[in-house]
C-alpha cells in the first residue's frame, strides 16, 4: 500500500520462471525500465525443462514498489510463476571472472588472496592471470576490494542466483 | 490451402463480420483470401483509425474489433490506436504484415520490428514463423484479447508464412495456456468484508469504471445500488453505467467531473471503486480516498489493485461476477440521509456558465442534443473541451452508449469508432461529436464513410483553437498562446459538398432544436459545424 509505505529500500530477490521464448527478456527488462524500477542483477538460463528459463532478478524499492514489481511481473503472459524472496531466505551464488595484471612484487599477495577467498587461479600469462570465484554477492565484492590494490584489467561477473533453502514441504 | 486461408477461417470461426485495415505489399496474401469469404473489408484512410474503428466495434459488440494492416509505416502508423485501446482495456486483435521470415533482421523495405515497438501497449503480441501455428495462434489471440483485463493483441505475420501451404486446418476449442488464467471470480472471504463493511456503511458510494461496461455488469450495478439505495459515481470511461438522469447516479468525478461528485468521493465513508484506475484524472489526490474511509477496490487486474491507492478491502475478481455474488447477500444500509445531503449538493454546486449569446453554448447544446437523440443512441466524444462538454452534459438515456478515448485522451478518435460502431450495430444512431482540432485528424474518414455507406452523424465544435490547450495557456501562461490558433481551417461546407455530405451550420442559440432535428430526422451522415465562443471555457 503506498500509503502505509515504509521509506527502507529493501532488496528483493525474484525467481521468475518464463516461458524461453525469443523476447522474452526484452519484455521482463522492459517492464522495469518502463516503470521505473531498478535492476540490480540480472542472471538468465533454462533450467531442467528446456522449455522454461529461469530468470533471477536483484531489485528493491519500497513496499510498495516490491508488491508492484511482483504483481507486474505476474501480469506477462510469458511469465509462469515468480517467487519472491528476501536475502535471508535463500541460497545465492555468484560467478565472477577476474583478469589482474600482476608483477613479482604482488604476485605471492594476489595468490594469499585468492587462497583467503576460496577463488581460483583459472588461466595465467606473462603478466597476467585470471581468478575465478563462485561465492555469496558480498563474498565477490570482497574479491573485487581486496584486489583493488593491483591493477584489474577486465571483470565479468554472472549476476546473482538464487533458489530458496531447502525446507522440509518443498515439492 | 495457404497460411492466408487459415487466418481467414480463423476469423470467421470467431465471428468476425468486418476488417479495417489498409493494404501493402506484405498483408495482400491476406486481403487475397478474404475476397473468398462474406468478411466485409473497410479501407480505412490512414491505419492508426483502423484501430480506432475496432475499437467502436469492440465496444458495441463486446467482442475483440479487428483491424489488419501491412508492414513497416502501416504497422507503425497503427500503434497510437493500439495505444488508445490499451490505454481503456479495450479487446483488439490486430494483424500486420511483415516482410519474408527469411529477410527479418536485415532491414528491408517496410521492415519494422513492430512486436518489439508495440510491447508496452499490447496485452500479447504474436511474430508467427509457422503457417501451421496459425489456428491455436489467433485462438488465444482472441481468448487473451477479450478475457480478464482486456486489451489488443496483435499479431504479426510475414507474408511467406501468409502463402505457405497449411494441409489441415482445425480450429482448436480450446486454449492450453498455462501462464495465463484471470481470476473473474470474487473471493468469498472478501466479498464477506464487503458486506460487513457496507452494512456499517453511513456514508456509502460507489465510483464505477469502464470495468463495469467491458464486463457488461451495468445491470448488476444498478440492481445492486437500487436495492441498497448506494449513489453512484463514474469516471470518465465509466459513463453509461447507469442513466443520466438516474435519481441514484451523481455523473463523472475527477478534475473535470462535477463538484458534487468529487464531494461525494470525499465525504464518502465506504467508497467501493469498480473496474476503475485510480487514475490521476479521476482521482487527483489518490490519498484522499483512503483517508478517514473504508475503500473496497474491485478490479479484474491485481496489478490495479494498490496500484495507486492502498485499498482496505482488496477483490480481484469481474465486476458482473462480483455483483452476481453480492446480489445473494441479504443485507440492508440506511443512507437516505446521505443521499438527500448528495442531492443538495447537486443543486447546490450545480455550475453556472455565462455563455455568450453571439454563439452556441457547447453545454447547452449538447444537453439538448442528446436529449433529441434515440434511446439506444451511440455517442462519440473527441479529446479537447469537446469532450470534457460531452462529459458534463451529454444526457446518456437508459441504452445509450458514450464512447470516448480516456486513457490515452487521442484526439481524432470520434469519427473512426463512430464508423466502427454503426458498422457493428447499423440500426443505431450513432454521432460523433468532436472540436475542430481533433476533426481535422480524422477528417480524411469523410472518405470511408461515402465510399462504405456508413451514415455517421458528425458535429463539429468550432472555435478555431486548439480549446484545451489553449484554456490552459490562459490560465497558467497567462494567455501567452503559442501554437493553439487553428487558422486555415477548411471551410466546412466546402469540404461537405466536396464530400458530397449534407451540411448544417448552427451560428448561436436561436435555431438550436430546429437544427438539431434536422441533423438528427434521417439515418444519414451529416455534417455539422456549430460556432462556438474560442473564448470559451469548460
Amino acid at each position: 500500500m503506498k500509503t502505509e509505505a515504509k521509506p527502507s529500500k529493501d532488496k528483493r530477490i525474484y525467481s521468475v520462471l518464463v516461458e524461453n521464448r525469443s523476447g522474452v527478456l526484452c519484455k521482463v527488462a522492459g517492464l522495469f525500465s518502463r516503470r521505473c524500477f531498478n535492476i540490480d542483477s540480472l542472471a538468465v538460463g533454462e533450467t531442467d525443462d528446456a522449455a522454461v528459463s529461469c530468470m533471477t532478478i536483484v531489485s528493491g524499492g519500497d513496499a510498495h514498489t516490491i508488491e508492484q514489481i511482483e504483481k507486474q511481473l505476474n501480469k506477462k503472459l510469458d511469465v509462469i510463476k515468480v517467487k519472491t524472496f528476501e536475502e535471508q531466505q535463500c541460497i545465492t551464488r555468484e560467478l565472477m571472472l577476474i583478469k589482474v595484471k600482476y608483477n613479482k612484487n604482488n604476485r605471492r599477495e594476489i595468490m594469499e588472496i585468492c587462497e583467503i577467498m576460496k577463488s581460483e587461479i583459472v588461466d595465467m600469462s606473462k603478466h597476467f592471470m585470471m581468478i575465478q570465484i563462485c561465492d555469496t554477492p558480498e563474498r565477490v565484492k570482497l574479491l573485487i576490494d581486496s584486489l583493488q590494490t593491483v591493477s584489474i584489467v577486465e571483470v565479468a561477473r554472472t549476476g546473482t542466483l538464487a533458489l530458496s533453502k531447502c525446507m522440509e514441504n518443498d515439492e | 490451402m495457404i497460411g492466408a486461408d487459415a487466418i481467414i477461417k480463423c476469423l470467421e470461426a470467431e465471428g468476425v463480420t468486418t476488417v479495417f485495415g489498409y493494404p501493402g505489399v506484405a498483408i495482400t496474401p491476406f486481403y487475397n483470401s478474404i475476397l473468398d469469404s462474406h468478411i466485409r473489408t473497410i479501407l480505412i484512410r490512414t491505419e492508426q483509425n483502423a484501430a480506432h474503428a475496432a475499437s467502436g466495434v469492440s465496444r458495441l459488440t463486446g467482442k475483440p474489433g479487428v483491424c489488419a494492416v501491412t508492414s513497416g509505416p502501416g504497422a507503425t502508423n497503427v500503434i497510437t490506436g493500439i495505444a488508445t485501446a490499451f490505454a481503456d482495456s479495450i479487446p483488439l486483435i490486430c494483424i500486420t504484415g511483415q516482410v519474408n521470415s527469411e529477410l527479418l533482421g536485415s532491414d528491408v523495405f517496410q521492415e519494422a520490428d513492430i512486436t518489439g515497438a508495440v510491447e508496452s501497449f499490447v496485452k500479447y503480441s504474436y511474430l508467427v514463423k509457422d503457417a501451421a501455428e496459425i489456428p491455436r495462434i489467433f485462438k488465444e489471440a482472441f481468448y487473451i484479447a477479450n478475457s480478464g483485463r482486456k486489451g489488443p493483441v496483435l499479431i504479426d505475420i510475414p507474408i511467406d508464412v501468409q502463402n505457405a501451404p497449411v494441409t489441415k486446418f482445425k480450429y482448436p476449442e480450446e486454449v492450453a495456456l498455462r501462464t495465463y488464467k484471470p481470476t473473474v471470480k470474487g473471493h468469498a472471504v472478501q466479498i464477506k468484508k464487503v458486506i460487513s463493511e457496507l452494512k456499517k456503511a453511513k456514508r456509502p458510494l460507489i465510483c464505477a469504471g469502464g470495468g463495469v461496461l467491458l464486463s457488461e455488469a451495468e445491470g448488476e450495478l444498478r440492481a445492486f445500488a437500487e436495492r441498497h439505495r448506494i449513489p453512484v459515481v463514474s469516471t470518465m470511461m465509466g459513463i453509461g453505467v447507469m442513466p443520466t438522469d438516474h435519481p441514484l447516479y451523481f455523473r463523472m468525478v475527477g478534475n473535470n467531473g462535477k463538484a458534487y461528485a468529487n464531494r461525494a468521493m470525499n465525504e464518502s465513508d465506504v467508497l467501493v471503486m469498480v473496474g476503475a484506475r485510480v487514475a490521476d484524472r479521476a482521482v487527483n489526490q489518490p490519498d484522499l480516498i483512503t483517508k478517514d474511509k473504508v475503500l473496497i477496490h474491485m478490479d479484474v487486474d491485481p496489478a490495479e489493485i494498490g496500484k495507486n491507492a492502498g485499498p482496505t478491502i482488496p477483490l480481484v475478481g469481474d465486476a458482473k461476477h462480483i455483483f452476481g455474488d453480492l446480489e445473494k447477500e441479504d443485507f440492508t444500509c440506511s443512507c437516505e440521509e446521505w443521499l438527500e445531503t448528495l442531492n443538495t449538493y447537486r443543486r447546490e454546486l450545480k455550475r453556472r456558465r455565462s455563455p455568450n449569446p453571439d454563439y452556441v453554448d457547447p453545454a447547452e447544446f449538447i444537453e439538448r442534443l442528446t436529449d433529441r437523440m434515440q434511446e439506444d443512441s451511440v455517442y462519440v466524444a473527441d479529446v479537447g473541451q469537446n469532450q470534457i462538454w460531452s462529459c458534463g452534459y451529454a444526457k446518456v438515456k437508459e441504452r445509450a452508449k458514450f464512447l470516448t478515448s480516456g486513457g490515452m485522451g487521442t484526439m481524432g478518435y470520434s469519427i473512426p469508432a463512430a464508423m466502427g460502431a454503426k458498422i457493428a450495430a447499423p440500426e443505431r444512431q450513432v454521432v460523433a461529436v468532436c472540436g475542430d482540432g481533433s476533426f481535422q485528424m480524422s477528417m480524411m474518414e469523410l472518405a470511408t464513410m461515402r465510399q462504405h455507406d456508413v451514415p455517421v452523424k458528425i458535429v463539429v465544435l468550432k472555435n478555431n483553437y486548439l480549446g484545451m490547450v489553449r484554456q490552459y495557456q490562459h490560465f497558467t501562461y497567462k494567455d501567452n498562446y503559442s501554437v493553439v490558433d487553428l487558422s486555415g481551417s477548411p471551410d466546412l461546407e466546402k469540404l461537405a459538398s466536396a464530400y458530397d455530405l449534407p451540411f448544417l451550420r448552427l451560428e448561436n442559440m436561436d435555431k438550436c432544436d430546429e437544427v438539431i432535428d434536422a441533423f438528427l430526422k434521417d439515418d444519414a451522415s451529416v455534417l455539422m459545424e456549430c460556432l462556438i465562443d474560442p473564448m470559451d471555457l469548460v
